[in-house]
């Protein structure tokens, strides 16, 4: 039967080091299933966060030779021949071997402003048409697997989490934004909070996403728009001042 | 893995370290030479000043000529120019070439579209040079100090389309030679060029935001419906729009060195007339 040598960077913040492991695959194997077999032939303490298996929990994000990817989705043939590298994410704090602490994700998304819904039509009922919310649906299908975070190198090697929230609330944010229903006005703060700004639209989060959610050309660019409408458009600025009109 | 320190989770920093071990230097040094290539090509022709006409066809990097010289090989005739000849008041060191004016915008449209961004951002700033790969060692604010003007994107957009309105005159034009009808290759390869550029121009996410993006509610009204039909048009193309931005910047070249080939005498335009 066919081996492959895995390399899985063990140890925790203090530190540790890469292992080597040799493992029995088959085909149509995936890298977590060979996770699971060094789990299970090698080293039971070996600690990796997973759940479905079917890349739509987003718990088994790591990087693998280099990338990262969920390890659930990614098939051992589809990887070049050769050692097979595994690490955890970057970006988050480490906890142990392949398991990071993603929390301040949640932090972030406590911090947006949550929708507020216009008043009903007056038969009690609302109403939006399919066209209207084609483009939040695609937000929708984020599965939270913050491999988009960790690509993005405004945190990952820049580490600007004071100033940005990342390219998965960036999208929220376009979602919450975009919605026909929705009521607030989250401009001025996507700007200056969310630190719309700090993207400079390399799209790394757009090629990691297992989703393949457009992140960048259909969330953070139409935001950058909106806010360039608000205060980078020179004419509606002059427009504004001349005319008056609501304080943005 | 390449260069930088190995720290906590096995991750190297620094300058182009990465674990990566595809090849993602390939993506980076195709679209470094490509932009180089073209970009430098386009400069180079725009400081000639010559061979930009060959009867009834103008190169786009002449396109629309406000003045042109007098005399010299392969200029646009005088009565093709808005105001005439150069004024003479026009500083001796610098060419006498019409691209330095209107034309000039395309290049300003290119160099603050989102997808030239990524691309030179990527190639020439190295912020970052490929994805999980460490960026150039400079101190990084985005887009929140110095790029800021990036965001006059949209008054770039607002030329750009004037513009094409130009070139697709060229390309009509390119149909008539000393008023009879008629068609040549270079006919089709100017509109090709105006195909092109309206491919790219109007897959522009300032275009597709103003046209409708803008908007949460495609349903509401009849305006925003017919928005809506042209925001889902715009999408197809900006779907595609690098490989538009790509296209149109080979086409231009290549339309520009077509005409002057031809005005050159180096090679023959097959036509009607
Ligand atoms: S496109 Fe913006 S948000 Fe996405 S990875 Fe690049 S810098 Fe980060
Ligand atoms: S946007 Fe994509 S990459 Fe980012 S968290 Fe959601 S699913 Fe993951
Ligand atoms: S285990 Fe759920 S996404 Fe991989
Ligand atoms: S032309 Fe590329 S985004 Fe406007």
């Amino acid at each position: 039967m066919a081996t492959r040598t895995f390399k899985v960077w063990r140890g925790d913040k203090d530190g540790g080091e890469f292992k080597e492991y040799s493992v029995e695959v088959q085909p149509g194997m995936v890298v977590l299933d060979g996770i699971h077999r060094i789990q299970a032939e090698h080293s039971s303490d070996l600690a990796v966060r997973w759940n479905c298996k079917a890349g739509k929990c987003g718990s088994c994000s790591m990087e693998i030779n280099g990338k990262p990817r969920l390890g659930c989705m990614t098939r051992l043939n589809s990887l070049p021949e050769g050692t097979v590298t595994v690490q955890p994410l970057k970006t988050f704090p480490l906890i142990k071997d392949l398991v990071t602490d993603v929390s301040w994700n949640f932090e972030q998304n406590k911090r947006i402003p949550p929708v507020k819904l216009k008043p009903r039509d007056a038969d009690g009922n609302y109403r939006m048409m399919q066209e209207d919310i084609d483009r939040v649906q695609e937000f929708r299908k984020c599965i939270e697997c913050f491999l988009c975070q960790d690509v993005c190198h405004v945190l990952r090697d820049h580490h600007k989490h004071d100033h940005f929230v990342g390219p998965r609330f960036m999208i929220r944010l376009a979602q919450l934004e975009m919605h026909p229903l929705d009521t607030v006005d989250r401009v001025p703060a996507m700007r200056k909070e969310f630190g719309s700004g700090w993207c400079n639209i390399t799209r790394c989060c757009t090629e990691v996403c297992p989703e393949h959610i457009q992140i960048t050309d259909n969330g953070i660019i139409p935001m950058k728009e909106r806010v360039v409408d608000r205060y980078y458009d020179p004419i509606a600025w002059f427009l504004k001042k001349v005319f008056g009109g609501s304080k943005a | 893995m390449s260069g930088g320190s190995a720290s906590i989770g096995g991750h190297v920093s620094g300058f182009a370290a990465t674990r990566r071990s595809d090849g993602w230097w390939q993506g980076w040094a195709l679209t470094a030479g490509g932009l180089f290539l073209f970009f430098g090509y386009l400069t180079l022709r725009a400081f000639t000043g010559k061979y930009y006409w060959a009867d009834p066809y103008i190169s786009p990097v002449a396109s629309p000529p406000l003045f042109t010289p007098v005399n010299g090989p392969g200029v646009v005739p005088l009565h093709h120019a808005w105001f005439g000849a150069f004024p003479s008041f026009w500083p001796r060191f610098l060419p006498q070439s019409p691209a330095f004016f209107i034309p000039g915008l395309a290049i300003a449209f290119r160099a603050t579209c989102y997808y030239y961004r990524k691309a030179y951002y990527r190639a020439f700033a190295a912020t970052p040079p490929a994805c999980a790969v460490g960026g150039a060692p400079l101190k990084y604010r985005g887009e929140t100090a110095l790029l800021l003007f990036q965001n006059l994107h949209r008054y770039v957009l607002y030329g750009a389309l004037l513009l094409l309105v130009f070139l697709w005159y060229d390309a009509f034009a390119a149909f008539f030679r000393n008023g009879k009808f008629g068609i040549g290759v270079g006919t089709l390869v100017l509109i090709i060029n105006a195909t092109l550029l309206s491919g790219y121009t109007f897959g522009c996410h300032s275009w597709r935001h103003l046209i409708g993006g803008k908007l949460n509610c495609f349903s509401c009204d009849g305006a925003s419906k017919t928005r809506y039909k042209i925001w889902k048009k715009s999408t197809w193309l900006n779907e595609r729009h690098m490989l538009f931005a790509w296209l149109s910047l080979f086409w231009v070249a290549f339309t520009d060195f077509y005409v002057m080939m031809v005005s050159s005498h180096h090679i023959t335009d097959l036509n009607t007339w």
